[in-house]
This record gives C-alpha cells, structure tokens and sequence, in this order.
C-alpha cells in the first residue's frame, strides 16, 4: 500500500521553489565518505588476500594487489585442522536448504494468512509477530543443544539445518507481500472455476510472488550463510561451517594474517556474486519490506 | 493506504458462493467445504510444527533448567530460584551486562545519528543513486566473522592500520584490547560499519513516502532546510526509527561473534579480566565451557528481561521523537 506511494512520488520535481532535495557539496562529501568507508575493509581484505604476512605488517600497508593469492588458497587448503573446503560445502548445503524450506513454508503460511479467512487466523499472525522479538538461539541454546545430543545429532549439520527453519520473518514478508501482489478477485475467480486451495497455490498464488521470494531468497541465504554462534556450540571442529572454520583458523594461525583473509574473502564472494547479479531486486525489496514494517 | 480502504471487499462475495453452489453438489460439495474450512490450518501447520520444537519448547525447558542445579552429565537437583539468586550477585554476570549495555549504547546511538545524515544525502537529487546504495548496504552482506576478523587486524596494535592513522596525529599506538573502553569502541565500531548502511536504506525507504507537498509548503512559509528536516522529516521517521532501535536492541544485547572473534580465543572469556565479555558469551561460556547448564538457562532468562526493558525504555524515549506534533 504505501510501497504504491514510494513508487508513484515523483522522484525529480524540477521547478519546485524547494532547494533541499538538491544535492549541496556536503551531500557528496557525506556519499563519497560514506562509499571509502563501506569500501575500504572489504578491498582491504581482498588486497591482504594476494599478499604475504611481511606484506601485511608494513605500516602502512600496501595498497595494491600482489601476485601471492595462489600461493595463500594454497596454504588454506592444506591447513588440515580448518577443514575450509568442507566447511564451504557444509555452509553451502545448510543455507540452500534452510532457503528452500523457509521460503516454502512462508509462502504457504503467507498465503493462508493474507488470502484465506479461517479462524484464529488472525491470533497465530500476532503470536509470529510477538514471538520474533524473542532471541531463540540465545535463549534456548540449552534445551536445543540437550535436543540434538538426546537425538544424537551433535556434530552433524542436520543440527545446524532444522533450528534455523523457524523463522518468523519469512511468514511475516510473504504475508504482506500475497495481501499486495495477489489481487482477491484473482483467488474468488479462481474458486468460482472449482480449483481447491491447493491448486490456487500452486498456479495463482506461486506465480505472483516471485519477485518477493527472490529477496526473501536472498535474505535469508544471507543470513544463514553468516551463522555462527550456534554452529559453533553443535558442530564440532572436524565438521565445520565455513564461519566457524575461519574462527578455528583465527584461533589457531591467527598470526598468518594473509591466509585468514584469503579464507575470509573466499568466506564472503558467494554473497557479493550474489549481491552483484541481484542489487537492484535487494535494494528495492529492503526498501518495500521498511516501507511496510 | 488508499488501496487499502476497498481491501475487506472479499468478505462480500465470498460468503453467497458458498451456501447455495454446496447444497445439491453432493460429495464434491463437502470436500470443497472441508477445503476451505481446514487447508488453511494445514498451510500453516509446518511453520507452527516447527516453531513448537524449535521455539516453543526450548523456551519453556530453558526456564525449567534455569530452576535446576543442573550440570552436563545429567546430574541435576531442583534448587528453586538460586541460580537467579547467585546471578544477582555474581559480579562476573553484571560485568556482562554493563560491556553488553556499554556498547549497545556506543555503537545504536552515532549509527542512528548517521543512518539520518547518509539517508538524507541519498534522498538528494544524484546521479547514480543505486550505485550509491548497493555501496552503502555493502557491509551488511559481509559475514560477521569475516568483518571482525578484518578489523580485529585494523585494531592491531602494532601493525594495525587505526594506529598508524591515529600515529598521523600524534596518538599513541593504543592496545585496543587492554582496556574496557577502547575495546567497546574497536567493537561498536565494527557492528556501526556492518549496519549503518542498512538503516540509512530503511530510512531512505520511509522518507521517499513522505509527502512532497509537506516541503513544498514550509518552504514558501519560509522554513530552512535545517528547519524543514527537524519540523517534517524526523517527526515523520518516527515509526521507522523506532523499528530501528527496536532491532538494535535485540541484535545489540545479544551481541556475540564480534567480541568472540576479537579475542581470538573461543573461550568465551572476552579479555584477560573479561573486559568485553558479553551476556551472550557469558551464556555460552557457562553452558559449554563450564558445563553449567541451570546457571546458563537462568541468565538465558535474565538477558530476555534485559531486552524486554531495553525495548520498553528505548520505545519510550523514540516515542517523544516530534512529540511537539
């Protein structure tokens, strides 16, 4: 509803008496800072990655790539007690499948909630909505570890998979997104010509929200991508996520700054890929879902 | 908001449908009754499972744990309230709570006040604005650990590049580690860099919503720039910045990788006197460094609390934002 305002607001109003939407000076001074800031660390990190320790404790440090990122992927791979390369796997096995299954279950409770009028309905939205205020990993971390050692699931990334399906979020964004993407006429004409809740699911329902499952895709991919407390209270060292691979290797080699960063930039590219191919759709997403929270 | 108005219009045809198509259809008739009555429950249900093994129970076991003095190997005997009781008077515990609460306050309020100042700048008339704002919200696909890590670097005390710059104008190289202070601003500055390009977005979004014409009208009254973005554009952010510091609170009193990874050791001790240890680590650290598991589950409990006071007393202070309106 309001997302329909943010669109249609005139974004360049050209004679309007008002100068403040003109950019002064300051404004860029304010842009270009904000954009070195944002920046930097990140091509810090990447620069760090192609060079060697002495490299990096050179004050100030070197600027400009150099021709060792070989020679570091090399040396994280072979750091046998980081198990990096499966913690990458792992992580990405976790987050695909968290993704799959939280975007399923939000679009079919989204559905429910926006479209279909059942009783209590209503009561159990509120309850999603209470309940995402509470920080379940950190308040439950004992009875969920208990869990997993009564099931004897410690050390095995199901653990890691199974908590992170609930996810309030998820049903709360997909049930705004139906209420504003499904038109109600299309769902009544849809029951007129005999099809079930089912069906209008799958061929009316699905079909209309896929751009918001595309940024909730994205979100919560992200998100469980960069996991780390409860990763690293389940799983166990030999079994790692890719975060808690790099802390292992934070821990142990915590001097071999050049190898940390190779594993913290190979640890974040899958992101920034994703960010790259798919940054129009995430900003606009971010920007609709404030809009509307 | 205008749409919104002819949005309960499905209650209207909805209902004629139902009674007479249903009457003579037989078993067909039923089944579509039974469809519409219990697929809704049904859609729902893996969402509710799920929370009810992965939300419900965890939070009502934690708080019968936190009643026991209950140790990894099972051996456990009720004692009541007394692990609240030793909570209350454990120093280590309010050492916890005063780091968490130290750098909840340092890093929520300069990333409030410059979310505002960015998201104003990205309102402006500019070219390449998405640019702009994919740049912006580039720390905020960054990994924690990957943004502690770096900048745990940064930090070094040595070899660190805030020293050398901090060196430029005459500051002594400083341990960031060492003390209290420097450690919560080394810290709060890596949750500022992760976050407050995400809620200059967010505050990018709610001002694009307000009302041109608002301006257009305090500027033939008069009204400064300054003028025109304390008296209209704050007032109306007030929903979104309370959306803000509502998130903050939660992320910020259950703070955890950052001081973790700054240590460098997952000991979960947070510095050699624990000067930044927080509740977080605190919980873990007695739940799965010193097997406590009854301690553990009350402080669970006891930083729940905190967070719900935290969000009462910081909803009643962004309440009074434009209260003049």
């Amino acid at each position: 509803m309001t997302a329909i305002h943010a669109r249609s607001r005139p974004a360049r109003t050209g004679s309007a008496p008002n100068r403040i939407w003109d950019a002064t000076p300051l404004t860029k001074v304010v842009l270009a800072l904000a954009l070195v800031v944002s920046a930097f660390p990140i091509y810090y990190m990447f620069i760090m990655a192609t060079r060697t320790n002495d490299d990096a404790s050179e004050v100030p440090p070197p600027l400009l790539p150099g021709g060792r990122l070989g020679e570091n992927i090399e040396r994280l791979l072979n750091t046998e007690d980081a198990h990096f390369l499966l913690g990458l796997t792992n992580s990405a096995i976790i987050s695909i499948t968290v993704t799959v299954s939280v975007v399923l279950i939000s679009t079919l409770a989204g559905f429910a909630f926006a479209k279909l009028h059942f009783k209590g309905g209503k009561i159990l939205l509120g309850l999603i909505l209470v309940t995402m205020m509470v920080p379940l990993q950190q308040m439950g971390v004992v009875p969920l570890y208990q869990l997993m050692v009564d099931l004897g699931w410690t050390g095995q990334i199901k653990a890691v998979i199974l908590p992170f399906l609930v996810n309030g979020f998820g049903v709360f964004m997909m049930t705004q997104y139906t209420q504003q993407a499904v038109p109600d006429e299309l769902v009544e004409a849809a029951r007129v010509d005999g099809a079930s809740t089912m069906r209008i699911y799958a061929n009316v329902i699905l079909p209309a929200l896929r751009p918001g499952m595309a940024v909730l895709a994205l979100l919560v991919f992200m998100q469980t991508w960069n996991e780390f407390m409860w990763p690293l209270i389940v799983l166990t060292p030999d079994n790692p996520v890719v975060q808690t691979s790099i802390a292992a290797l934070n821990q142990a080699h915590g001097t071999d700054y050049v190898m940390l960063f190779t594993g913290t930039a190979a640890s974040v590219l899958p992101l920034f890929i994703v960010f790259v191919a798919f940054g129009r759709q995430i900003v606009g997403g971010l920007m609709e879902g404030a809009v509307k929270a | 908001m205008t749409l919104h108005v002819d949005t309960p219009a499905p209650a209207r045809p909805r209902a004629p449908r139902r009674s007479p198509g249903h009457r003579g259809s037989g078993r067909g008739g039923g089944l579509a009754r039974f469809d519409l009555r219990a697929t809704p429950y049904f859609l729902v249900s893996p969402y509710f499972l799920l929370f009810a093994v992965f939300g419900v129970f965890p939070l009502g076991y934690t708080l019968w744990v936190s009643l026991y003095d209950w140790e990894l190997a099972g051996d456990k005997s009720f004692i009541g309230f007394d692990n609240y009781i030793s909570l209350i008077t454990d120093a280590a515990f309010w050492n916890a709570v005063v780091n968490t609460l130290a750098m909840f306050v340092i890093s929520t309020v300069p990333q409030l006040v410059l979310a505002l100042i960015l998201a104003n700048a990205l309102n402006k008339r500019i070219r390449g604005r998405l640019f702009f704002r994919l740049g912006v919200l580039l720390p905020m696909i960054t990994s924690v650990v990957a943004v502690a890590v770096v900048f745990t670097q940064l930090y070094g005390r040595d070899y660190g590049m805030i020293n050398w710059f901090l060196g430029l104008f005459g500051v002594d190289a400083i341990n960031w580690q060492n003390e209290s202070w420097t450690a919560w601003i080394a810290i709060s500055t890596m949750v500022d860099w992760r976050w407050t390009g995400y809620n200059a977005i967010i505050l990018l979004a709610a001002m694009q919503t307000i009302p041109k014409d608002l301006y257009e009208a305090a500027a033939l009254d008069g009204a400064s720039a300054q003028r025109q973005f304390w008296q209209i554009t704050i007032p109306m952010l007030r929903p979104t910045i309370i959306f803000i510091v509502f998130i903050s609170t939660i992320g910020g009193l259950t703070l955890f990788t950052e001081p973790v990874l700054f240590d460098g050791n997952p000991t979960m001790a947070g510095g050699a006197t624990g000067q930044y240890q927080t509740v977080a680590m605190f919980i873990v650290k007695e739940a799965f460094r010193d097997f406590d598991f009854g301690y553990a589950a009350a402080a669970a409990w006891l930083l729940f609390a905190l967070i719900l006071i935290g969000t009462l007393i910081n909803y009643s202070f962004t309440r009074r934002i434009g209260g003049n309106k």
